[in-house]
């Protein structure tokens, strides 16, 4: 099968913060979902894979390929789809795919067509025009002409309507359909990656809390609520992260398994969604 | 065919899948040698990721339900009557040992379980 993309103890400094060496690997044909609280790194990550910012250490292959030495033809094959608009606003759709087509060795004008016409956009109207949504589908449509084999996509779901973000994800598992492509996308709208995600990757303060597939995640962590009496030393110590109140506690194990060890009965557990699973760790040690 | 998810229900989806395409095979509404979905195409139809589907596919194929052919897809497997009358018992053992452990947590006899048992499968005949 192999890696689409591979991120060994990648180093980045700044003043005020610093990516400490992370590692992760997204295999081919496969969604990624790349999580974590604003400010955890995540976005500086992106841009290192896209070398729009110089690494301070560590590897990064696309398609098994150092991505600085073999950056014309690795960019060829990846789709970058960004939050902020980075194309001309005054131009029409038309004008501005004449301009980035010939940067593409690998562009095909039939595809890009077919795109235009699935997505309904409107060839002749001006970018300024479209609405946040259609501006996402245009991007796509552009990684799509130029048979991009990994979409990169830095929080494409933020500010698009539930209808919209639901739409884009029946477009990505169209896209993933045929085996070769894989889908690397940054969010913190977890709901979105519960669905559709093959492997869920958590930044959090610049280090790699988890890389893995998410169905072992959430077959791993559980949420368990019960009365304080239950709670002594031993058993607080179960818990990645606690919350009591006056009436009971609730808080995420991770595993499974050690929770019928310690509490016999009289409690409940549920399974937890990432977003309970990111709070819990991000906030665990404010609560314990 | 028909295949239900519930995203609510404690079971892990993929086991999910297992058990309703089993007894989509076990009663034979599936064939020997018919044709399963893509693991792609199923992963679309039902909204979920394409790694559960192929987790519930490989599960099918070690337990010798469905094979699958490189660059043809997955089949049902052919079986003998033997080896499906074996499934069939190890799937209802399964659930008897979730009874048998409850009747024992709570002191029932064994003539107790089998009252109950004889009075439930009266009921559903």
């Amino acid at each position: 099968m192999g890696n689409i993309l591979e991120v060994k103890d990648l180093r980045k400094n700044f003043k005020s913060f610093a990516l400490k060496g992370i590692s992760f690997t997204l295999p081919k044909g496969y969604v990624m979902g790349f999580i974590g609280p604003n400010g955890a790194g995540k976005s500086t990550t992106i841009k290192l894979i896209m070398n729009l910012l110089k690494k301070d250490g560590g590897q990064i292959k696309v398609l098994g390929k150092d991505h600085i030495k073999y950056e014309k033809e690795i960019k060829n094959h990846i789709g970058f789809v960004y939050d902020e608009n980075h194309f001309y606003e005054e131009l029409t759709l038309r004008e501005m795919k004449t301009i980035i087509a010939p940067f593409y060795k690998t562009w095909d004008e039939k595809i890009f067509d077919k795109y235009m016409k699935i997505f309904e956009l409107p060839l002749e109207k001006k970018i300024k025009e479209l609405s946040k949504g259609m501006k996402m589908k245009f991007s796509l449509a552009i990684a799509l002409s130029h048979d991009a084999k990994l979409l990169i996509m830095d929080e494409p779901t933020s500010g698009l309507d539930p209808i919209f973000r639901s739409e884009l994800l029946d477009i990505l598992r169209e896209i993933i359909q045929d085996d070769e492509k894989s889908v690397f996308f940054s969010t913190h709208i977890t709901s979105d990656l519960e669905k559709i995600a093959d492997y869920i990757t958590f930044i959090h303060d610049g280090q790699i809390i988890l890389s893995n597939t998410k169905d072992d995640i959430l077959d791993n962590y559980c949420i368990v609520k019960g009365g304080l009496d239950l709670l002594d030393k031993d058993a607080q110590k179960a818990f990645v992260g606690i919350r009591k109140n006056n009436y009971g506690f609730e808080g995420l194990v991770e595993n499974r398994g050690k929770v019928r060890e310690l509490f016999k009965e009289n409690i409940v557990i549920e399974k937890p969604s990432l977003e309970d699973i990111m709070l819990y760790i991000v906030r665990g040690s404010q609560y314990a | 065919m028909r295949i239900i998810i519930s995203h609510s229900s404690s079971e892990p989806i993929y086991k999910q899948i297992v058990y309703q395409l089993k007894e989509l095979i076990l009663k034979g509404q599936l064939k020997a040698g018919d044709a399963l979905p893509s693991i792609r195409n199923l992963a679309k139809e039902l909204q979920i990721s394409v790694i559960t589907t192929k987790r519930a596919y490989e599960e099918l194929e070690r337990e010798g339900f469905i094979q699958t052919v490189q660059g043809k897809g997955s089949f049902v497997a052919t079986h003998n009557k033997e080896m499906l009358k074996k499934k069939k018992y190890s799937i209802v053992e399964e659930k008897l040992m979730e009874a048998v452990l409850a009747a024992k947590s709570l002191e029932l006899t064994w003539n107790e379980l089998i009252e109950i048992l004889q009075q439930l499968y009266d009921k559903e005949a």
